[in-house]
């Protein structure tokens, strides 16, 4: 078990997402460095910390956050370390200790 | 000290020389950061000159609700008036529906837009213009098709607004992701002269205000109708543009909040679907 491990990780929101997270502009958080499934254990993606977002730091209404999928709802733009997550593999990247991953609602408003 | 440069992690594919941050939606192209601000005011600009938007010395009324859309079309019009010389006189037009902790907030952005991008603001309210204010409908009549009166108000009371700034024009930050949604609704409504209407870029019609004053002159755009939503959003985000973004208190059941979710879940499988809408 290496359950101990974890990565310091800061999240950020902005275009509304703040709402769903107490209103907290910045969050720095722990997340475990591995996640198990089944029997084996992968290092963290951005699917797993999507997750684990929606169990531990969500207060209400996951499903404005998380889609039946397992991803982000649609209209919502997530950015690691400054870039479109679409140029670093979407839910596949494997955190780093020291990210910085940006949630963006795009629904809000005009 | 080396002076070997390292290799750039997703080069721009304009410049190549530095790092890219956006995936475009439309064409799939990776774009650095001064890239991408440079795509997306060219194709602004070009949108205005092939379309034959303005006229110099039109004075233009810019609807701003200190929304995203809205505060991106401010600073992107007002970069491009200067950078192109248009000779337009530009002026922030913003209508108070009256709806506490929503529209006075929001307000207060547009305010601060008028500082930061130096361009006058002028307020107009449901209740100066009809004599009560969305609140007062709402305690009135309740939680229903509150939407649909309230966009009716508010397109006329920015005709109002536009007669009283002796503009030429009222331009709109409807993007391609609204007109797409509206596409959507007018289909679903069988409404076909509205569906026609709809995806005009420039519009000049007073078959709605039934208010009788001469509107006729004012010309009506949307700069923003081939500009996604996405690129919108993150251009506010890496210029940290000041905008406003919470949902209006009485807008939750409303019809466009269906239709914008049902185009997102299709959009995760056709990525050129608002082309082909």
């Amino acid at each position: 078990m290496t359950m101990s491990e974890s990565l310091a990780i800061e999240l950020q929101f902005s275009g509304g997402m703040e709402l769903l997270f107490d209103n907290k502009k910045t969050i720095h958080t722990k997340v475990p460095a591995h996640f198990r499934q089944g029997a084996d254990s992968h290092a963290v993606t951005i699917r797993d910390l999507i997750g684990w977002m929606a169990s531990h730091l969500l207060k209400e209404r996951p499903e404005l956050f998380i889609g039946p999928d397992g991803s982000v709802r649609s209209g919502i733009l997530v950015l690691v370390n400054g870039a479109d997550w679409e140029l670093e593999g979407e839910l596949e990247y494997e955190l780093q200790d020291g990210d910085e991953i940006v949630f963006i609602s795009t629904l809000h408003g005009g | 000290m080396t002076t070997t440069a390292k290799p750039i992690r997703n080069p721009c594919n304009l410049c190549q020389s530095a790092r890219a941050i956006l995936k475009r939606p439309k064409t799939g192209q990776q774009l650095c950061k001064d890239c991408f601000y440079h795509v997306f005011e060219t194709e602004i600009h070009n949108t205005i000159v092939d379309n034959k938007l303005f006229r110099r010395g039109d004075r233009v009324a810019i609807g701003a609700s200190g929304g995203k859309d809205s505060t991106v079309l401010a600073y992107v019009l007002k970069l491009l008036n200067d950078r192109y010389s248009y000779g337009l006189d530009l002026v922030l037009l913003s209508i108070d529906e009256g709806i506490t902790g929503y529209r006075d907030d929001s307000l207060e952005t547009v305010k601060r837009n008028r500082d930061q991008y130096q361009i006058p603001l002028l307020i107009v309210s449901y209740k100066d213009l009809y004599g009560w204010s969305m609140d007062d409908i709402v305690k009135e009549i309740g939680r229903k098709n509150n939407c649909t009166f309230c966009g009716v108000f508010r397109r006329q009371a920015l005709d109002r607004g536009a007669i009283m700034l002796n503009v030429d024009h009222i331009v709109t930050g409807h993007n391609a992701d609204d007109i797409a949604e509206t596409v959507l609704m007018n289909i679903l409504r069988g409404d076909l002269p509205r569906l026609q209407r709809c995806t005009s870029i420039i519009t000049n019609d007073t078959s709605e205000d039934a208010s009788g004053i001469e509107t006729s002159k004012i010309l009506r755009s949307k700069p923003f109708k081939y500009t996604y939503e996405k690129e919108i959003v993150m251009y506010a985000y890496f210029k940290k543009l000041d905008y406003f973004s919470t949902e209006c208190i009485y807008s939750p059941n409303a019809y466009r909040g269906y239709a914008r979710v049902f185009l997102k879940d299709l959009e995760a499988l056709y990525t050129m679907r608002l082309y082909f809408v």
